[in-house]
């Protein structure tokens, strides 16, 4: 599963710094019909999580209720340089991953 | 002093007769977006485009049987420039104009010998999205001269032909309406430019034939298929009315 | 003028039409839903102080499918004091669980952003789990606009 992540190019050790991730999926409800009348079966991404340094610095449970194509924002302290990874799950067990380097000046 | 009146109309007529007036000032589709849609088009990590943006790049380097699309044409950033915004455009393979659909499918399966792309995948999106970002911020330029003017003839007769159980035509909003609400909404110009687009209302992106055909669907009128030759001229006619616009796809759109 | 007159009957039509469509939703998606139990689920019994949350979310919302929202809770976010969970709750969704986020002092903040879904206008409703066994609740209202031309059926 694709996604994406974007931290600030270098960030300042003791600072909360902002991690931006997206993931493509469709999110489907289970509410929705398609064209011929047919429910789309519930497909969703049931948890994210953030490790940083370590230790997991962030997590998510999600619902449907919860936009396409998940999108989050969140802050984590800067201790040192290294990797910060990302991945989630869906309720079908697929899974994805990405990560990215923080420089901590 | 009538027949004065009626002289100076016809004097300033323009030279073509054929060319119907386009909406002054032209207005990109983005202008009618709320604050946020607009900020979020704009940003290149939250529209959700740049995952398809994404999609199609690795597309365009992935090998299939030793071949791929940079193999070819090289940096996108370099061959594909300006190339989205001059789609749909008389190709004399095929002896007819063509959408930029069928022109990667046309690579796709004669130069890669890879299986066709369907419509509205997300390889196909992907690989638009990834082309025609590669014109961001250039003037919509297509050409309708020589072999091409019969389709923009097709195209603007389209555009103009009420159809459907609400009995509209593309300009009964896009030239007679924009501007005006229809329940929450603005109508816009039906420019273009921002394709193709992630779609709240589809929760997706699709191209802009799937906008067209929403459009043929809203008026209750039988919607042509992908790829057909009357989408292709429709999107002909729009391309030269937004001629000169800058191009601001991948979009964000209602 | 003409059209104008015509615009407006079909502004009619395709709002008379809408309702229909609207009404063939599954009636959950319609109703506002208690959502006491779930937020007692979260605070176990404990009281909830009311407010101490920032809930940004656009006042009208144009769109349903993904409404841009923020929340920030105030909190020094250290060992012994810090916010651990938020929990986003939409009153009117048929799942009214829009998510729950974890954090700790790792977080240096109390804030984070995403894109929602919400079935019609209500009232977004945040509880936020505090160090100490304590709670804040907040709501905010936000209306949600539909759409004004009827798209089913475009892809296939």
């Amino acid at each position: 599963m694709l996604g994406r992540i974007q931290v600030p190019p270098e960030v300042k050790r003791g600072q909360p710094f902002p991690v931006r991730v997206i993931v493509q999926h469709p999110m489907e409800t289970g509410f929705r019909r398609d064209y011929n009348g047919k429910v789309i079966p519930l497909n969703i991404v049931e948890r994210l999580a953030c490790r940083y340094g370590g230790r997991e610095v962030f997590r998510v449970e999600l619902g449907s209720g919860i936009a396409a194509n998940p999108y989050f924002v969140f802050p984590v302290v800067a201790t040192a340089s290294g990797e910060i990874v990302v991945e989630w799950r869906d309720d079908r067990g697929q899974s994805g991953r990405v990560s990215a380097l923080v420089k901590v000046a | 002093m009538r027949l004065a009146i009626v002289l100076l109309a016809a004097l300033a007529a323009p030279v073509l007769a054929d060319e119907p007036a386009r909406p002054v000032p032209a207005r990109n589709g983005s202008a009618f977006l709320s604050a946020d849609l607009r900020a979020l088009q704009t940003d290149d990590f939250a529209n959700p485009m740049a995952l398809w943006v994404r999609r199609g790049k690795d597309y365009w380097s992935r090998p299939y049987q030793g071949r791929s699309c940079a193999g070819c044409h090289g940096e996108a950033s370099a061959s594909m420039k300006g190339v989205a915004a001059r789609y749909p455009k008389y190709d004399a393979g095929a002896d007819e104009v063509i959408d930029l659909a069928r022109r990667i499918n046309g690579c796709v399966v004669g130069g890669l010998g890879a299986p066709k792309l369907a419509a509205e995948s997300d390889d196909l999106l992907g690989l638009e999205a990834y082309i025609a970002k590669q014109s961001r911020g250039l003037p919509m330029s297509v050409s309708i001269d020589g072999p091409a003017h019969a389709t923009w003839e097709k195209g603007r007769d389209l555009y103009f032909t009420r159809i459907g159980q609400l009995d509209l035509a593309c300009t009964s909003c896009h030239d007679a309406s924009w501007g005006k609400t229809l329940l929450a909404e603005t109508i816009s110009q039906g420019q273009p430019t921002g394709w193709p687009a992630y779609r709240f209302e589809w929760q997706r992106p699709g191209s802009l034939q799937r906008r067209l055909r929403a459009c043929f669907n809203g008026v209750r009128a039988a919607m042509p298929p992908f790829g057909s030759p009357d989408l292709v001229a429709l999107e002909l006619y729009l391309a030269w009315r937004a001629q000169g616009l800058p191009m601001e796809a991948p979009g964000v759109r209602r | 003028m003409a059209l104008d007159a015509a615009m407006k009957r079909r502004a009619f039509i395709a709002l008379a039409v809408g309702g229909a469509a609207a009404a063939a939703l599954p009636a959950s998606a319609q109703e506002v839903q208690d959502i006491r139990p779930l937020v007692e689920a979260i605070t176990k019994g404990a009281a909830p102080e009311e407010g101490g949350i920032e809930i940004s979310l656009p006042p009208i919302a144009e769109n349903g499918h993904s409404v841009p929202f923020t929340v920030k809770v105030p909190s020094p976010m250290s060992e012994t004091d810090h916010v651990s969970a938020i929990h986003v709750i939409a009153e009117r969704n048929p799942r009214p669980a829009v998510a729950t986020f974890h954090l700790g002092p790792w977080s240096g903040r109390a804030e984070l952003s995403t894109r929602i879904r919400l079935a019609g206008t209500q009232k977004v409703t945040v509880v936020a789990a505090l160090s100490g066994n304590r709670f804040r609740i907040a709501r905010k209202e936000v209306v949600v606009e539909s759409a004004a031309c009827l798209d089913e059926g475009s892809l296939t």
